[in-house]
């Protein structure tokens, strides 16, 4: 039973990753930039609701919505300020300003949170469920996080096949220059892009901070690069790769640290990407992109 | 013409190296008049070891022109095998100058060591993929070393990832690598004088690779690489060789860092991934691909949050601020526009410079 304890623990924190990795993808294949500032945004989700029903003792559900119009803003605002001016210069400009973004989120999150973990209330009430006579004892948590993801998911691919706005993603992220001739708004649709992958990150840490309800100013940072490392393990740039690869990291990263040692579960984590890399640099469910001269 | 050229860079180079000699004299004669305080006297070799991993690190990212965002963690090979090799030493060579030599020569081969097994799977890579891989390669050596125990005694080396007692020690063992506590009774090798001559060869090892041809093809491979390629450079060779050279002098700093401390320890907040983001502050800052400007951007930004003692809260937000804009100001398209009219407004012939 024990075994099954940590696989359900490994979907779930999987779940949580894969809700991250979503705006990685998104955001990768429209952009095709690595924002490196996506698991910052987190942090501050966590601290919103954290705000608002800790310190002002108001509803869950109202922290949850205000966490997601904070974080919904706060990716555009940064999309437009650091990011759009560089669309069209070196990726290694974009690189180093998406590590300043990040880097400077966290300081802000230090400057006015300071650096003491502040305890998390969780946002789910619901109590844990006993199955195989209390053998098998999954929190509520952990089954709200595996629905969350499983219907968010279903969502975006509906919204992405079926609506005008998602398919002008789709044509973005194929060709800019083509998209533009097709009258599609290109500069909106990437801001829309943003909105939507902060929005999922924010879902994704009220989810992350109930699950381990400790939060500082670097909760996002770890989270949001094995989440980049889930993107790129499903195939960067992939709706459904970024779902399968979360779970699998996340059932991985459990794994490690109940039977190897929990202290280079992190390593092992990383392991798996310089693997994939090297194995098939797509990933699993990507495309091969060929370079132009 | 092309001596002219030669000429320059000659001079150019004389002057960098001029500029951490006088620097040298001036703060020797504040130590000698006591014109120091020991807060200052405390941070020189700090400061020596930021210059050398950002004059190692503005290698990879000016003149490879590849992001790596694991120089903290080649420091961190450098600081810790060298530190092993010194304690275990420490009875051995009682000279401490030739006991310091050789962990120097021991760091910097051991992290160019690691610079090229990492480097190969890694430089197959490009751009975010390869920032990326260096952070995890970073963060994997940073894990690795705080659940290493590495232990001695008379039947030879034990070695665990468990705990003290599992490495099953007779009664003189000596234990030199005790997981996340490190390494203790390190012996402090290093001074400012040493600090200041390793800065001055870094940079004469840096500067004299690239104005010669080696340097010239990593140099073409950064431009472009397909043209590179096809003029016959063998791009894996000449990237592994810089990135190589990198780590080794990356490794440099970490021996001159692990011989100030007594105590050392892998912790994020000396070899993580802040730190390396903090020596990628200094090239940025200085100007990618100029090493004088990275020598006086480490030194300016170490100091200045100890000299402006309120400042030091807000330290890593302006190191923060620092990179956004000084990345949206040199290489967003319509500032570089706004910056040519401005130049050609002054009547300086900017614009017909970069054209040529």
């Amino acid at each position: 039973m024990g075994f099954i304890s940590y696989l359900i623990d490994g979907i779930s924190l999987g779940s949580v990753y894969a809700l991250i990795a979503l705006g990685y993808t998104m955001v990768y294949g429209i952009a095709k930039m690595l924002n490196f500032a996506h698991g910052d945004v987190i942090m501050i989700g966590g601290y919103t609701v954290y705000t608002i029903v800790s310190t002002m003792g108001l509803s869950p559900w109202l922290g949850m919505a205000a966490s997601v119009v904070v974080c919904t803003v706060l990716g555009v605002a940064v999309e437009k300020i650091a990011y759009k001016p560089l669309r069209m210069a070196s990726p290694l400009a974009v690189l180093i300003t998406a590590i300043g973004v990040s880097y400077f989120l966290q300081n802000m999150g230090l400057l006015i949170f300071t650096a003491s973990p502040k305890a998390f209330t969780s946002v789910v009430s619901i109590s844990n469920i006993k199955l195989a006579d209390g053998a098998l004892n999954i929190s509520g948590v952990t089954l709200v996080t595996i629905i969350t993801c499983i219907i968010i998911m279903i969502a975006l691919m509906f919204f992405i096949k079926k609506t005008k706005a998602g398919r002008a993603m789709v044509a973005v992220s194929e060709d800019k220059g083509a998209a533009l001739l097709m009258g599609i708004d290109v500069n909106s649709t990437i801001s829309l892009t943003f909105a939507i992958g902060s929005g999922l990150a924010a879902v994704a840490g009220f989810l992350l901070c109930s699950a381990y309800p400790t939060l500082t100013p670097y909760t996002g940072a770890m989270p949001g690069i094995k989440a980049f490392v889930a993107a790129v393990f499903g195939g960067i740039g992939s709706i459904p790769g970024a779902f399968i690869g979360g779970i699998l990291l996340g059932i991985i990263e459990i794994l490690s640290k109940a039977y190897i040692s929990s202290q280079l579960s992190d390593a092992i984590v990383f392991l798996v990407l310089i693997l994939v890399l090297l194995i098939k640099p797509t990933g699993i469910l990507g495309k091969e992109i060929h370079e132009k001269v | 013409m092309r001596d002219k050229k030669l000429n320059k860079t000659f001079k150019n180079n004389l002057i960098t190296y001029l500029i951490v000699i006088i620097s040298y004299a001036l703060v020797q004669a504040m130590i000698l008049s006591g014109n120091l305080s020991s807060l200052m006297q405390g941070l020189l070799v700090p400061i020596c070891t930021y210059v050398i991993m950002a004059l190692a690190l503005n290698l990879v990212v000016g003149v490879l022109g590849e992001l790596s965002l694991g120089h903290a963690g080649f420091m961190c090979v450098g600081a810790f095998s060298s530190a092993f090799f010194s304690k275990l030493t420490l009875e051995a060579i009682p000279n401490a100058g030739l006991r310091f030599f050789l962990a120097l020569l021991i760091g910097a081969v051991c992290a160019a060591i690691f610079g090229i097994i990492i480097g190969i799977p890694v430089l197959r890579l490009k751009g975010d993929y390869l920032a990326i891989v260096t952070l995890a390669f970073g963060e994997i050596i940073k894990n690795f070393i705080n659940v290493m125990y590495v232990g001695k005694d008379s039947n030879g080396f034990h070695f665990s990832i468990k705990d003290v007692a599992s490495l099953n020690m007779e009664d003189d063992g000596l234990v030199i690598i005790n997981g996340a506590q490190g390494i203790t009774g390190t012996p402090t090798d290093s001074n400012f004088t040493i600090g200041v001559l390793l800065i001055l060869f870094t940079l004469f090892v840096v500067l004299n690779l690239t104005n010669s041809r080696t340097g010239r093809a990593i140099m073409s491979i950064r431009d472009n690489r397909i043209a590179a390629e096809s003029v016959g450079i063998n791009i894996t060779k000449y990237k592994l060789m810089a990135f190589a050279i990198s780590a080794g002098l990356a490794g440099i700093g970490g021996v001159l860092y692990a011989h100030n401390l007594s105590t050392l320890t892998a912790l994020p907040k000396n070899f993580g991934y802040n730190m390396s983001i903090m020596f990628l502050v200094f090239v940025v800052l200085g100007g990618i691909g100029n090493m004088r400007g990275s020598i006086i951007a480490a030194v300016v930004l170490t100091l200045l949050p100890e000299l402006l003692r309120g400042l030091s809260d807000y330290r890593m937000l302006i190191y923060a601020v620092v990179l956004i804009a000084m990345m949206i100001f040199t290489s967003a398209p319509s500032m570089i526009e706004y910056r040519e009219k401005i130049m050609a407004k002054f009547g300086k012939n900017k614009v017909s410079k970069e054209a040529e």
